[in-house]
Protein backbone atom coordinates (compact mmCIF):
# COMPACT_ATOMS: atom_id res chain seq x y z
CA UNK A 1 0.00 0.00 0.00
CA UNK A 2 1.35 3.10 -0.82
CA UNK A 3 1.07 5.57 2.15
CA UNK A 4 2.77 9.28 1.33
CA UNK A 5 2.14 12.42 -0.03
CA UNK A 6 -1.73 12.91 0.74
CA UNK A 7 -2.20 10.41 2.52
CA UNK A 8 0.37 9.19 4.75
CA UNK A 9 -1.55 6.05 6.46
CA UNK A 10 -4.77 4.00 6.14
CA UNK A 11 -6.19 6.42 8.94
CA UNK A 12 -5.90 9.47 7.16
CA UNK A 13 -7.48 8.16 4.28
CA UNK A 14 -10.50 7.52 6.49
CA UNK A 15 -9.85 11.00 7.99
CA UNK A 16 -10.25 12.62 4.44
CA UNK A 17 -13.38 10.25 3.34
CA UNK A 18 -15.06 11.23 6.42
CA UNK A 19 -14.57 15.04 6.01
CA UNK A 20 -15.72 14.78 2.66
CA UNK A 21 -19.28 12.69 3.19
CA UNK A 22 -19.99 14.88 5.84
CA UNK A 23 -19.02 18.08 3.69
CA UNK A 24 -21.05 16.26 1.01
CA UNK A 25 -24.35 15.57 3.46
CA UNK A 26 -23.71 19.41 4.09
CA UNK A 27 -24.02 20.39 0.31
CA UNK A 28 -27.25 17.67 0.27
CA UNK A 29 -29.03 19.84 2.46
CA UNK A 30 -28.28 23.07 0.81
CA UNK A 31 -29.29 21.85 -2.78
CA UNK A 32 -32.67 20.25 -1.12
CA UNK A 33 -33.94 23.52 0.26
CA UNK A 34 -33.01 25.11 -3.16
CA UNK A 35 -34.81 22.32 -4.94
CA UNK A 36 -37.94 22.46 -2.88
CA UNK A 37 -38.75 25.49 -4.54
CA UNK A 38 -39.76 23.43 -7.14
CA UNK A 39 -42.95 22.28 -5.38
CA UNK A 40 -44.37 26.09 -5.71
CA UNK A 41 -46.41 26.46 -8.13
CA UNK A 42 -47.88 29.23 -11.07
CA UNK A 43 -45.49 32.38 -12.62
CA UNK A 44 -44.20 33.06 -8.86
CA UNK A 45 -42.58 29.67 -8.71
CA UNK A 46 -40.94 29.68 -11.79
CA UNK A 47 -39.15 33.21 -11.17
CA UNK A 48 -38.44 32.23 -7.35
CA UNK A 49 -36.98 29.03 -9.18
CA UNK A 50 -35.08 30.87 -11.46
CA UNK A 51 -33.81 33.89 -9.69
CA UNK A 52 -32.59 31.42 -7.36
CA UNK A 53 -30.60 29.51 -9.98
CA UNK A 54 -29.38 33.11 -11.28
CA UNK A 55 -27.92 33.54 -7.41
CA UNK A 56 -26.61 30.17 -7.57
CA UNK A 57 -24.48 30.24 -10.79
CA UNK A 58 -23.43 33.70 -10.23
CA UNK A 59 -22.73 34.70 -6.36
CA UNK A 60 -19.18 34.64 -5.53
CA UNK A 61 -19.32 33.23 -2.16
CA UNK A 62 -21.40 30.19 -3.99
CA UNK A 63 -19.01 29.94 -6.51
CA UNK A 64 -16.81 29.23 -4.05
CA UNK A 65 -18.71 26.54 -2.18
CA UNK A 66 -19.38 24.91 -5.67
CA UNK A 67 -15.96 24.31 -6.32
CA UNK A 68 -15.48 23.23 -3.00
CA UNK A 69 -18.31 20.56 -3.13
CA UNK A 70 -16.15 19.67 -7.05
CA UNK A 71 -13.55 19.15 -5.15
CA UNK A 72 -15.09 17.32 -2.04
CA UNK A 73 -16.74 14.48 -4.93
CA UNK A 74 -13.30 14.39 -6.31
CA UNK A 75 -11.59 13.75 -3.35
CA UNK A 76 -14.22 10.88 -2.03
CA UNK A 77 -14.51 9.54 -5.35
CA UNK A 78 -10.40 8.94 -5.80
CA UNK A 79 -10.04 8.25 -2.12
CA UNK A 80 -12.61 5.87 -2.23
CA UNK A 81 -10.79 4.41 -4.62
CA UNK A 82 -7.89 3.60 -3.03
CA UNK A 83 -9.45 1.94 -0.05
CA UNK A 84 -11.03 -0.44 -1.92
CA UNK A 85 -7.80 -1.07 -3.81
CA UNK A 86 -6.11 -1.16 -0.26
CA UNK A 87 -8.45 -3.92 1.03
CA UNK A 88 -8.72 -6.16 -2.64
CA UNK A 89 -5.22 -6.16 -2.31
CA UNK A 90 -5.66 -7.05 1.59
CA UNK A 91 -6.93 -10.49 1.07
CA UNK A 92 -5.91 -12.10 -2.46
CA UNK A 93 -7.68 -15.21 -2.24
CA UNK A 94 -11.58 -14.87 -1.12
CA UNK A 95 -13.26 -17.30 1.17
CA UNK A 96 -15.21 -20.08 -0.41
CA UNK A 97 -18.01 -19.34 1.56
CA UNK A 98 -18.72 -15.66 3.55
CA UNK A 99 -21.78 -15.21 5.03
CA UNK A 100 -21.23 -11.02 5.76
CA UNK A 101 -24.89 -10.82 6.61
CA UNK A 102 -24.04 -12.51 9.43
CA UNK A 103 -22.49 -9.74 11.23
CA UNK A 104 -22.42 -6.75 9.77
CA UNK A 105 -25.52 -4.46 7.52
CA UNK A 106 -26.26 -4.46 4.02
CA UNK A 107 -25.50 -1.03 3.69
CA UNK A 108 -21.93 -1.17 5.60
CA UNK A 109 -20.83 -4.08 2.96
CA UNK A 110 -21.70 -2.70 0.04
CA UNK A 111 -20.57 1.41 0.41
CA UNK A 112 -18.53 1.00 -2.59
CA UNK A 113 -21.12 -0.24 -5.57
CA UNK A 114 -23.70 2.30 -3.75
CA UNK A 115 -21.16 4.66 -3.94
CA UNK A 116 -20.49 4.20 -7.92
CA UNK A 117 -24.33 4.43 -8.46
CA UNK A 118 -24.52 7.65 -6.86
CA UNK A 119 -21.35 8.94 -8.80
CA UNK A 120 -22.93 7.68 -11.94
CA UNK A 121 -26.63 9.61 -11.18
CA UNK A 122 -24.31 12.63 -10.22
CA UNK A 123 -22.69 12.64 -14.14
CA UNK A 124 -26.21 12.01 -15.66
CA UNK A 125 -27.31 14.83 -13.47
CA UNK A 126 -24.91 17.33 -14.24
CA UNK A 127 -25.39 16.59 -17.72
CA UNK A 128 -29.26 16.63 -17.49
CA UNK A 129 -29.09 20.04 -15.89
CA UNK A 130 -25.91 21.52 -15.23
CA UNK A 131 -24.49 21.62 -18.45
CA UNK A 132 -27.21 22.77 -19.92
CA UNK A 133 -27.53 25.84 -17.66
CA UNK A 134 -23.75 26.28 -17.77
CA UNK A 135 -23.21 25.24 -22.20
CA UNK A 136 -26.81 24.76 -23.34
CA UNK A 137 -29.23 26.75 -25.15
CA UNK A 138 -31.84 27.71 -22.51
CA UNK A 139 -34.16 30.26 -23.15
CA UNK A 140 -34.28 33.52 -21.32
CA UNK A 141 -36.50 36.09 -20.07
CA UNK A 142 -36.25 39.26 -17.49
CA UNK A 143 -37.87 39.57 -14.71
CA UNK A 144 -38.09 43.12 -13.66
CA UNK A 145 -35.44 44.10 -15.87
CA UNK A 146 -33.32 41.15 -14.94
CA UNK A 147 -32.38 38.77 -17.50
CA UNK A 148 -32.40 34.79 -16.54
CA UNK A 149 -32.11 32.05 -18.28
CA UNK A 150 -35.44 29.29 -17.62
CA UNK A 151 -33.80 26.20 -16.04
CA UNK A 152 -37.32 26.04 -14.10
CA UNK A 153 -38.63 25.38 -17.43
CA UNK A 154 -35.80 22.97 -18.14
CA UNK A 155 -36.04 20.87 -15.47
CA UNK A 156 -40.34 20.96 -15.89
CA UNK A 157 -39.80 19.52 -19.48
CA UNK A 158 -37.51 17.00 -18.50
CA UNK A 159 -39.71 15.56 -16.67
CA UNK A 160 -43.05 16.26 -18.44
CA UNK A 161 -44.79 14.53 -21.65
CA UNK A 162 -42.25 16.69 -23.96
CA UNK A 163 -39.76 14.09 -22.81
CA UNK A 164 -40.71 10.98 -24.20
CA UNK A 165 -38.33 9.22 -21.91
CA UNK A 166 -39.37 11.33 -18.53
CA UNK A 167 -41.12 7.90 -16.71
CA UNK A 168 -37.77 6.45 -16.78
CA UNK A 169 -35.61 9.61 -16.39
CA UNK A 170 -38.38 9.93 -12.87
CA UNK A 171 -37.63 6.28 -12.34
CA UNK A 172 -33.69 6.74 -12.42
CA UNK A 173 -34.07 9.53 -10.56
CA UNK A 174 -35.64 7.17 -7.50
CA UNK A 175 -33.47 4.38 -7.78
CA UNK A 176 -30.37 6.98 -7.25
CA UNK A 177 -31.78 8.30 -4.39
CA UNK A 178 -32.29 5.32 -3.23
CA UNK A 179 -28.76 4.26 -3.41
CA UNK A 180 -27.66 7.44 -1.60
CA UNK A 181 -30.17 6.62 1.09
CA UNK A 182 -28.12 3.42 1.64
CA UNK A 183 -24.92 5.01 1.57
CA UNK A 184 -26.09 7.54 4.08
CA UNK A 185 -27.96 4.82 6.07
CA UNK A 186 -24.17 3.45 7.23
CA UNK A 187 -21.58 6.43 6.14
CA UNK A 188 -23.24 9.38 7.87
CA UNK A 189 -22.97 7.50 11.30
CA UNK A 190 -19.58 5.73 9.98
CA UNK A 191 -17.71 9.13 9.73
CA UNK A 192 -17.97 10.40 12.99
CA UNK A 193 -16.30 7.03 14.16
CA UNK A 194 -13.45 7.68 11.68
CA UNK A 195 -12.85 10.84 13.93
CA UNK A 196 -13.24 8.86 16.75
CA UNK A 197 -16.49 10.63 17.76
CA UNK A 198 -18.00 8.04 19.61
CA UNK A 199 -19.29 7.78 23.39
CA UNK A 200 -22.21 5.95 25.16
CA UNK A 201 -23.76 9.26 25.49
CA UNK A 202 -23.83 10.64 21.68
CA UNK A 203 -23.24 8.01 19.76
CA UNK A 204 -27.29 6.75 19.93
CA UNK A 205 -27.77 9.49 18.97
CA UNK A 206 -25.21 10.37 16.42
CA UNK A 207 -26.68 7.13 14.46
CA UNK A 208 -30.09 7.96 15.06
CA UNK A 209 -29.75 11.83 13.52
CA UNK A 210 -27.42 9.40 10.52
CA UNK A 211 -30.52 7.05 9.89
CA UNK A 212 -33.18 9.72 9.94
CA UNK A 213 -31.06 11.93 7.80
CA UNK A 214 -30.67 8.90 5.09
CA UNK A 215 -34.20 8.53 5.05
CA UNK A 216 -35.82 12.07 5.06
CA UNK A 217 -33.40 13.62 2.47
CA UNK A 218 -33.53 11.33 -0.08
CA UNK A 219 -36.81 10.71 0.19
CA UNK A 220 -37.38 14.71 -0.34
CA UNK A 221 -35.21 14.39 -3.03
CA UNK A 222 -37.37 11.71 -4.50
CA UNK A 223 -40.45 13.60 -4.22
CA UNK A 224 -39.45 16.52 -6.90
CA UNK A 225 -38.88 14.61 -10.49
CA UNK A 226 -42.56 12.05 -9.14
CA UNK A 227 -44.42 15.56 -8.22
CA UNK A 228 -43.29 17.24 -11.13
CA UNK A 229 -44.22 14.28 -13.32
CA UNK A 230 -47.47 13.45 -12.02
CA UNK A 231 -48.64 17.31 -12.05
CA UNK A 232 -47.86 17.27 -16.19
CA UNK A 233 -49.89 14.05 -16.67
CA UNK A 234 -53.11 15.92 -16.83
CA UNK B 1 -24.37 -37.14 13.96
CA UNK B 2 -23.41 -37.29 10.63
CA UNK B 3 -21.77 -34.53 9.00
CA UNK B 4 -19.97 -33.35 5.83
CA UNK B 5 -17.00 -31.71 5.80
CA UNK B 6 -15.39 -29.67 3.08
CA UNK B 7 -12.03 -28.72 4.12
CA UNK B 8 -8.89 -26.38 2.82
CA UNK B 9 -6.29 -28.59 1.83
CA UNK B 10 -3.04 -26.68 1.30
CA UNK B 11 0.44 -28.46 1.34
CA UNK B 12 2.43 -25.22 2.23
CA UNK B 13 2.69 -21.91 1.59
CA UNK B 14 3.41 -22.30 -2.36
CA UNK B 15 0.79 -24.88 -3.22
CA UNK B 16 -2.31 -23.23 -4.87
CA UNK B 17 -4.78 -25.37 -2.12
CA UNK B 18 -8.07 -26.65 -2.51
CA UNK B 19 -11.41 -27.45 -0.72
CA UNK B 20 -11.95 -31.07 -0.18
CA UNK B 21 -14.74 -33.42 1.23
CA UNK B 22 -14.77 -35.28 4.16
CA UNK B 23 -17.61 -37.47 5.46
CA UNK B 24 -18.00 -37.68 9.48
CA UNK B 25 -20.06 -40.23 11.55
CA UNK B 26 -21.37 -40.64 15.00
CA UNK B 27 -19.98 -37.31 16.23
CA UNK B 28 -21.68 -36.32 19.19
CA UNK B 29 -23.21 -33.03 20.09
CA UNK B 30 -21.11 -32.75 23.41
CA UNK B 31 -17.78 -32.51 21.48
CA UNK B 32 -16.04 -29.13 20.59
CA UNK B 33 -15.55 -28.27 17.07
CA UNK B 34 -11.76 -28.97 17.86
CA UNK B 35 -12.50 -32.71 18.98
CA UNK B 36 -14.78 -33.20 15.72
CA UNK B 37 -11.55 -32.22 13.97
CA UNK B 38 -9.72 -35.04 16.26
CA UNK B 39 -11.63 -37.93 15.23
CA UNK B 40 -11.28 -36.94 11.99
CA UNK B 41 -7.68 -36.22 11.43
CA UNK B 42 -7.59 -39.94 13.45
CA UNK B 43 -9.59 -41.24 10.94
CA UNK B 44 -7.34 -39.44 8.26
CA UNK B 45 -4.39 -41.16 10.14
CA UNK B 46 -5.88 -44.82 9.96
CA UNK B 47 -6.46 -44.58 6.57
CA UNK B 48 -2.86 -43.62 6.06
CA UNK B 49 -3.23 -39.67 4.55
CA UNK B 50 -2.17 -36.69 5.91
CA UNK B 51 -4.29 -35.57 8.68
CA UNK B 52 -5.22 -31.79 8.38
CA UNK B 53 -3.36 -29.21 10.12
CA UNK B 54 -4.94 -27.27 12.48
CA UNK B 55 -3.87 -24.79 15.19
CA UNK B 56 -4.63 -25.67 18.95
CA UNK B 57 -3.46 -25.00 22.29
CA UNK B 58 -5.85 -24.20 25.55
CA UNK B 59 -8.81 -25.61 24.32
CA UNK B 60 -10.67 -23.21 26.79
CA UNK B 61 -11.25 -20.08 25.08
CA UNK B 62 -8.10 -17.92 26.69
CA UNK B 63 -5.01 -18.94 24.32
CA UNK B 64 -6.21 -17.21 20.84
CA UNK B 65 -4.69 -20.29 19.05
CA UNK B 66 -7.45 -21.93 17.57
CA UNK B 67 -8.82 -20.30 14.91
CA UNK B 68 -11.12 -21.71 11.52
CA UNK B 69 -13.85 -19.54 9.11
CA UNK B 70 -16.67 -22.27 9.70
CA UNK B 71 -19.28 -21.68 7.36
CA UNK B 72 -18.44 -18.25 6.51
CA UNK B 73 -17.77 -16.83 10.28
CA UNK B 74 -14.57 -16.62 12.24
CA UNK B 75 -15.00 -19.33 14.98
CA UNK B 76 -18.24 -20.46 13.35
CA UNK B 77 -21.92 -19.34 14.17
CA UNK B 78 -21.36 -18.99 18.04
CA UNK B 79 -21.17 -15.54 19.76
CA UNK B 80 -18.04 -14.69 22.16
CA UNK B 81 -16.35 -17.74 21.70
CA UNK B 82 -13.31 -19.48 19.88
CA UNK B 83 -13.64 -22.47 17.74
CA UNK B 84 -12.42 -24.84 20.71
CA UNK B 85 -15.53 -23.11 22.64
CA UNK B 86 -17.80 -24.28 20.04
CA UNK B 87 -19.84 -27.36 20.51
CA UNK B 88 -21.09 -29.96 17.55
CA UNK B 89 -25.33 -29.20 19.15
CA UNK B 90 -24.85 -25.84 17.21
CA UNK B 91 -25.38 -27.85 14.18
CA UNK B 92 -27.44 -30.13 12.51
CA UNK B 93 -27.19 -34.18 11.78
CA UNK B 94 -26.84 -33.82 7.82
CA UNK B 95 -24.93 -30.67 7.65
CA UNK B 96 -22.32 -29.47 5.61
CA UNK B 97 -19.71 -27.18 6.85
CA UNK B 98 -17.07 -25.32 5.45
CA UNK B 99 -13.83 -24.93 7.13
CA UNK B 100 -11.48 -22.34 5.97
CA UNK B 101 -8.27 -20.87 7.44
CA UNK B 102 -8.24 -16.99 8.13
CA UNK B 103 -8.26 -15.44 4.89
CA UNK B 104 -5.30 -12.12 4.26
CA UNK B 105 -2.73 -11.17 2.76
CA UNK B 106 -1.08 -10.64 5.98
CA UNK B 107 -1.81 -14.20 7.16
CA UNK B 108 -0.30 -16.30 4.72
CA UNK B 109 -1.37 -20.28 4.94
CA UNK B 110 1.33 -22.35 5.92
CA UNK B 111 -0.31 -25.43 5.83
CA UNK B 112 -4.28 -26.64 5.32
CA UNK B 113 -6.06 -24.36 8.52
CA UNK B 114 -2.82 -22.85 9.70
CA UNK B 115 -1.79 -19.66 9.05
CA UNK B 116 1.26 -17.08 10.11
CA UNK B 117 -0.13 -14.47 12.47
CA UNK B 118 3.22 -12.77 13.30
CA UNK B 119 2.16 -10.00 11.92
CA UNK B 120 0.68 -9.61 15.19
CA UNK B 121 3.56 -9.75 17.06
CA UNK B 122 5.68 -7.07 14.74
CA UNK B 123 2.55 -4.49 15.19
CA UNK B 124 3.04 -5.36 19.35
CA UNK B 125 6.55 -4.60 19.00
CA UNK B 126 6.47 -1.42 16.96
CA UNK B 127 4.57 0.59 20.41
CA UNK B 128 2.41 -1.66 22.28
CA UNK B 129 4.46 -1.80 25.61
CA UNK B 130 5.34 0.56 28.04
CA UNK B 131 9.07 1.59 28.76
CA UNK B 132 9.91 0.57 32.53
CA UNK B 133 13.34 2.29 34.34
CA UNK B 134 14.71 -0.97 35.69
CA UNK B 135 17.60 0.68 37.25
CA UNK B 136 17.01 -0.43 40.96
CA UNK B 137 14.52 2.51 41.37
CA UNK B 138 11.12 1.08 39.39
CA UNK B 139 7.98 1.94 40.70
CA UNK B 140 5.79 -0.62 41.60
CA UNK B 141 2.11 -0.22 39.13
CA UNK B 142 -0.31 -0.80 42.20
CA UNK B 143 1.35 2.77 43.58
CA UNK B 144 -0.69 4.88 41.15
CA UNK B 145 -3.74 4.86 41.46
CA UNK B 146 -6.09 4.88 38.92
CA UNK B 147 -10.16 5.38 38.84
CA UNK B 148 -12.29 2.07 38.89
CA UNK B 149 -13.58 2.87 35.91
CA UNK B 150 -10.30 2.89 33.51
CA UNK B 151 -9.06 -0.18 35.04
CA UNK B 152 -11.77 -1.87 33.67
CA UNK B 153 -12.10 -0.54 30.48
CA UNK B 154 -8.07 -0.97 30.23
CA UNK B 155 -8.82 -4.52 31.37
CA UNK B 156 -11.41 -5.17 29.24
CA UNK B 157 -9.38 -4.44 25.79
CA UNK B 158 -6.49 -6.29 27.56
CA UNK B 159 -8.81 -9.38 27.22
CA UNK B 160 -7.76 -9.54 24.05
CA UNK B 161 -6.31 -12.67 22.78
CA UNK B 162 -4.96 -11.39 19.34
CA UNK B 163 -6.72 -14.61 17.66
CA UNK B 164 -7.07 -12.71 14.54
CA UNK B 165 -10.96 -13.36 14.05
CA UNK B 166 -11.43 -9.75 13.95
CA UNK B 167 -9.01 -9.71 10.43
CA UNK B 168 -10.71 -12.88 9.10
CA UNK B 169 -14.02 -11.58 9.44
CA UNK B 170 -13.58 -8.26 7.97
CA UNK B 171 -14.41 -7.80 4.95
CA UNK B 172 -11.34 -5.82 4.00
CA UNK B 173 -9.15 -8.27 6.45
CA UNK B 174 -8.50 -4.70 8.86
CA UNK B 175 -6.94 -5.33 11.68
CA UNK B 176 -8.15 -2.28 13.71
CA UNK B 177 -10.01 -4.17 16.06
CA UNK B 178 -6.90 -5.97 17.43
CA UNK B 179 -4.46 -2.81 17.33
CA UNK B 180 -6.92 -0.61 18.57
CA UNK B 181 -7.21 -3.02 21.57
CA UNK B 182 -3.74 -2.93 22.05
CA UNK B 183 -3.32 0.72 21.95
CA UNK B 184 -6.25 1.53 24.08
CA UNK B 185 -4.96 -1.25 26.99
CA UNK B 186 -2.10 1.35 27.56
CA UNK B 187 -3.26 4.95 26.45
CA UNK B 188 -6.13 4.41 28.99
CA UNK B 189 -3.65 3.88 32.22
CA UNK B 190 -0.81 5.84 33.53
CA UNK B 191 1.65 4.52 32.80
CA UNK B 192 0.71 4.63 29.15
CA UNK B 193 0.95 8.43 28.67
CA UNK B 194 4.55 8.90 28.00
CA UNK B 195 4.74 7.21 24.73
CA UNK B 196 0.71 7.14 23.98
CA UNK B 197 1.23 9.42 20.79
CA UNK B 198 4.33 7.50 19.53
CA UNK B 199 2.93 4.20 19.93
CA UNK B 200 -0.04 4.92 18.10
CA UNK B 201 1.86 6.22 15.39
CA UNK B 202 4.26 3.54 15.49
CA UNK B 203 1.32 0.78 15.92
CA UNK B 204 -0.41 2.27 12.54
CA UNK B 205 2.01 2.76 10.56
CA UNK B 206 3.74 -1.30 10.85
CA UNK B 207 -0.23 -2.53 10.38
CA UNK B 208 -0.12 -0.80 7.24
CA UNK B 209 2.95 -2.16 6.60
CA UNK B 210 1.94 -5.54 6.77
CA UNK B 211 -0.73 -5.51 4.55
CA UNK B 212 -4.02 -5.31 6.57
CA UNK B 213 -6.52 -3.46 4.95
CA UNK B 214 -8.89 -0.20 5.83
CA UNK B 215 -11.85 -0.33 8.21
CA UNK B 216 -14.85 0.14 7.10
CA UNK B 217 -16.94 0.31 10.54
CA UNK B 218 -18.94 -2.19 9.17
CA UNK B 219 -18.60 -3.70 13.05
CA UNK B 220 -18.62 -6.87 11.83
CA UNK B 221 -15.50 -7.63 13.76
CA UNK B 222 -17.27 -6.51 17.52
CA UNK B 223 -19.74 -9.55 16.64
CA UNK B 224 -17.67 -12.17 16.10
CA UNK B 225 -14.66 -11.07 18.29
CA UNK B 226 -14.70 -13.91 20.81
CA UNK B 227 -13.68 -11.78 24.02
CA UNK B 228 -16.12 -8.86 22.92
CA UNK B 229 -13.62 -5.91 22.24
CA UNK B 230 -15.53 -3.08 21.75
CA UNK B 231 -15.47 -0.80 18.55
CA UNK B 232 -14.83 2.09 20.84
CA UNK B 233 -11.36 1.10 21.22
CA UNK B 234 -11.41 1.99 17.20
CA UNK B 235 -12.52 5.46 18.01
CA UNK B 236 -10.05 5.80 20.72
CA UNK B 237 -7.17 4.69 18.42
CA UNK B 238 -8.81 7.09 15.58
CA UNK B 239 -8.81 9.39 18.23
CA UNK B 240 -5.23 9.28 19.28
CA UNK B 241 -4.09 8.81 15.61
CA UNK B 242 -5.68 12.21 14.76
CA UNK B 243 -4.14 14.15 17.63
CA UNK B 244 -0.88 12.46 17.37
CA UNK B 245 -0.75 13.70 13.24
CA UNK B 246 -1.95 16.86 13.78
CA UNK B 247 0.58 17.94 16.52
CA UNK B 248 3.15 16.32 13.71
CA UNK B 249 5.38 14.79 15.81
Amino acid sequence: MSNKGLFPSSLSKKYAMAATGLFLCLFLVGHLLGNLQLFQSGEAGRDAFNEYALFMTTFPLVKVLSYATYFGILLHVVDGILLVRANRAARPVRYVKENGAANAGWSSRNMAVLGTVVLAFIAAHMQNFWYVMHFGEVSTYAIDGVEVKDLHGVVMEFFGPANGMALGAVLFYVIAQVAIGFHLWHGFASAFQSFGLRSEKYTPWIEGAGKAFSVVVPAAFASIPVYLYIIQLS
Amino acid sequence: MNLTLKVWRQNGPEDKGRMETYPVSDISEHMSFLEMMDVLNDQLVRDGKDPIAFDHDCREGICGMCSMFINGEAHGPGRGVTTCQLHMRSFKDGDTIYIEPWRAQAFPVIKDLVVDRSAFDRVIQAGGYVSVNTSGNTIDANTIPIPKADADEAFNAATCIGCGACVATCKNASAMLFVSAKVSQLALLPQGQPERELRVKRMVEQMDKEGFGNCTNTGACEVECPKGISLTNIARMNRDYLTASLKGE
